[in-house]
């Protein structure tokens, strides 16, 4: 992937883009101050259909788009960074292993997007992983920590997905996105993998989504997997389609499918840990 | 299902082979009715993809064909020593490339390609080893043909598409690579320095591919970079 091209991309299609990129930011940063300021902690990811009426318009440019992403990135990076850093909280090994890979991609997806972005990169945000304590152990308690590792990832696929479209004018910022958006992917296959082997609750989590909130989490993550239920593609009912000794079940029709998320939805869900 | 639009693209092309020949005529004739055109398939030049989003679509389908094909042949004759584990997991991903295979096919209509033959003789089904690592390269190489195909797709319900099914296969090549080995779910054989992840266009991906692909194919109007 050629980032000039990129960048070049970007320049050619948003002119004028730094006058309209400013409220936009301010809008964006506002949506997050109002997560944190109705004390979400209680439902921290319930709030979706909330944002959405508050915030209709969903981010238009590339840059838009992009600075988006990077903020999703940011949140990641931190989040992995801190817990890769926090002494005793994964175990040594492949564990530990597994989390330095994944903490190395989303500092990488960070740098790459500021440098795509240059002077129109937004700035880091500053986070809150406790959600203003409804995940006051994050950094103490392996599990809360894997099972917010692995939201983060599932929200992350989504919101890739749901930009695609918005991309599709300009050729080499879609495919960099892709490429992250698969990166994601894997991240979430490995880190469902790792919670299904704590057993509990998660001891028949898959590597891809059944149904909707398949993670054994319970209510609070239920607004990250809304719609991962859908059995209807293109207007095909897929649970009438041929499978192996009969139709294709309802679990094959829903795991075969990852959904979009829009804009407003993931900002719903990561604005209770924007501070 | 297929939009109007994309129809009118395939009655251009079909128009433009009208004039072949003599041996295209019954089919003009015959496919002339309903006022739906059929996307011809000259036989002496493969089976014929078809132009624009149409040919991106059923080269989708080609490449669900070839893993449907693949993980069904596992599922029926699972390597020595499988786990449990391992063949539920297996079983499920066979059940998402046939649902990918059955959606396309459904999908794309009058439009798609027939169903391909395959050649597997390169993969031994018994071996563990075998068997994961050719599902380790289809995986991956499904994950690349995606990325690298999002740039050609006009038409954004299906880039829409496309991305859903994407990830699915990112968390299969993720699953398998930590089968054969624990933690390998994105390592530096697959994602550079950026964080990124491999793409490939048609044309890389259908040399790669071409080795268990029996049936002639014809992509001459396959957009390609």
């Amino acid at each position: 992937m050629n980032l000039l091209n990129i960048v070049n991309e970007i320049e050619g299609v948003e002119q004028g883009i730094h006058d309209r990129l400013n409220p936009r930011r301010m809008a964006i940063k506002g949506m997050f101050n109002f997560g944190s300021k109705v004390a979400l902690a209680a439902m921290p990811f319930a709030l979706g259909s909330f944002f959405n009426k508050a915030y209709a318009q969903a981010p238009g440019s590339v840059k838009d788009i992009l600075n988006f992403a990077l903020t999703l990135e940011y949140l990641e990076a931190e989040f992995y960074s801190k817990g890769v850093a926090a002494n005793g909280l994964i175990p040594a090994g492949p564990a530990l292993g597994a989390m330095t890979t994944i903490r190395d991609h989303e500092n990488q997806h960070v740098d790459f997007l500021k440098t795509a972005l240059g002077a129109d990169a937004v700035s880091k945000p500053e986070f809150d992983f406790t959600a203003g304590g409804a995940f006051g152990d994050v950094f103490s308690n392996y599990d809360t920590f894997l099972a917010l590792a692995q939201v983060f990832e599932d929200t992350g696929v989504r919101a890739y997905k749901g930009q695609a479209g918005g991309l599709i004018s300009n050729k080499d910022v879609l495919t960099a996105a892709l490429n992250i958006h698969s990166v994601e992917a894997r991240h979430a296959s490995h880190l469902r993998q790792m919670r299904r082997a704590r057993g509990g609750a998660a001891s028949e989590l898959k590597p891809w989504i059944t149904g909707a909130n398949d993670t054994g989490i319970g209510a609070a993550v239920d607004a990250i997997y809304v719609g991962e239920d859908n059995k209807t593609q293109a207007g095909l009912d897929i649970t009438q389609l041929q499978g192996v000794g009969g139709k294709l079940s309802a679990d094959a029709a829903t795991e075969s499918f990852d959904e979009p998320l829009s804009a407003e939805a993931v900002l719903a869900i990561v604005g209770p840990f924007i501070v | 299902m297929i939009n109007p639009k994309k129809e009118m693209l395939n009655r251009r092309n079909f128009l433009r082979y009208a004039g072949a020949g003599a041996a295209v005529t019954a089919l003009v004739m015959t496919g002339c009715k309903d006022d739906e055109l059929p996307v011809p398939k000259p036989d002496e030049e493969g089976v014929y993809f078809g132009s624009g989003d149409i040919a991106i679509l059923n080269y989708a389908y080609a490449l669900e064909q070839l893993e449907a094909a693949f993980y069904t042949k596992v599922a029926e004759a699972p390597y020595s020593g499988i786990s449990d584990l391992e063949m539920q997991y297996l079983t499920d991903i066979r059940d998402h490339e046939i649902t990918h295979r059955e959606f396309f096919k459904a999908a794309i209509g009058d439009s798609a390609i027939e169903g391909l033959e395959f050649d597997f003789s390169s993969v031994n089904f018994g071996s563990r080893e075998s068997v994961l690592a050719t599902a380790k390269a289809f995986e991956d190489l499904g994950v690349s043909a995606y990325n690298g195909a999002g740039r050609l797709i006009e038409d954004v319900a299906y880039l829409a598409l496309a991305g859903k099914i994407v990830s699915v296969e990112a968390r299969h090549a993720a699953l398998i690579r930590d089968l054969i080995s624990n933690g390998s779910f994105a390592d530096s054989t697959v994602i550079d320095g950026n964080g990124l992840d491999t793409s490939r266009s048609p044309g890389e991906v259908l040399d790669i591919a071409s080795m268990y692909i029996k049936t002639p194919v014809n992509v001459k109007d396959l957009p390609n970079y």
